[in-house]
């Protein structure tokens, strides 16, 4: 059994994660730091009922979890169906140029980070409906393991892998929506062809190699 | 990428990236993908996106709301750092 007077120093230092999982959560700050204080309340006063030398990062975001969904969900119901039917594996690489992009000696990485930006990125995980936003954070910003999902969201491993599975494919989809927006892929990439738009400050990295 | 091999690939990527599939696939499926530039490339775009995103999606914590927790926690020496 834990000792609550240990909380603070085992717990505190999860306190960026766990704000950033909730800003993308609430999609709002104020919501965000009412929701960490209530966690962290909550996590307290249960303290004793977490099993010392177990992962206590996944118990955080457990009690975050299901406080977020007990405190935001119903107030803020949003449709949770996408239209994912059309969206292929590997999309955003194959609409990027995929492995055409390799023979112009360009990474993947360079591409990505060459246009990204933050604020995109977390647009596009806010945009996600809930359930898969869920999953895909705790999955690829916080490292959780498929099992390590399944007990925060309490549900079966299968299901943690299905919205995975659907929850990348919306997130490349978002992503891909920023990329058009700002030219940096065409509507129908011709195959091979490289990205093009207002690329002209960085026309080094796009040359042949 | 379109050979079997190049199918199993693409069948196991997120797999292969979350550490779920049997040590012989993943053996399999890196020594594919030494010999197929695509599918290494296919590859190496999902994980650079990945960390990409983890990376940007990251919002520190307010100052001011870590000391309110900390004050909440009843943790004064806790509130400063």
């Amino acid at each position: 059994m834990a000792d609550q007077a240990d909380f603070a120093e085992q717990a505190m230092p999860f306190m960026d994660a766990l704000y950033s999982a909730a800003l993308r959560m609430t999609r709002n700050p104020a919501d965000a730091e009412d929701l960490l204080q209530e966690t962290y309340l909550r996590a307290y006063r249960g303290f004793g009922g977490f099993t010392e030398g177990t992962n206590l990062k996944a118990w955080m975001y457990r009690i975050l979890t299901n406080s977020y969904i007990n405190i935001y969900r119903s107030k803020k119901r949003r449709p949770q169906e996408t239209e994912l039917d059309d969206v292929e594996e590997l999309f955003l690489y194959r609409k990027l140029g995929g492995p055409a992009s390799l023979l112009l000696g360009r990474s993947a990485e360079d591409e990505l980070l060459d246009w990204v930006t933050d604020d995109e990125v977390k647009d596009a995980l806010e945009a996600l409906p809930e359930q898969y936003r869920l999953a895909v954070l705790l999955a690829d910003v916080e490292g959780f393991a498929y099992k390590e999902i399944a007990e925060i969201l309490e549900v079966p491993i299968g299901t943690v892998m299905s919205r995975l599975h659907r929850g990348r494919k919306a997130l490349q989809k978002e992503l891909y929506e920023f990329a058009k927006t700002r030219g940096i892929v065409s509507e129908t990439p011709a195959a091979g062809a490289a990205p093009t738009g207002e690329r002209a400050g960085d026309a080094s990295s796009s040359e042949v190699k | 990428m379109s050979g079997p091999e190049c199918e199993q690939a693409l069948r196991e990527i997120h797999g292969f990236l979350d550490g779920s599939i049997t040590d012989d696939t993943r053996e399999a499926i890196r020594t594919h993908l030494d010999e197929c530039p695509p599918c290494g490339g296919a590859y190496g775009f999902e994980e650079d996106l990945r960390r990409i995103v983890a990376a940007k999606a990251i919002d520190p914590c307010p100052g001011e709301l870590r000391s309110r927790i900390a004050r909440a926690l009843g943790i004064e020496g806790q509130a400063d750092s």
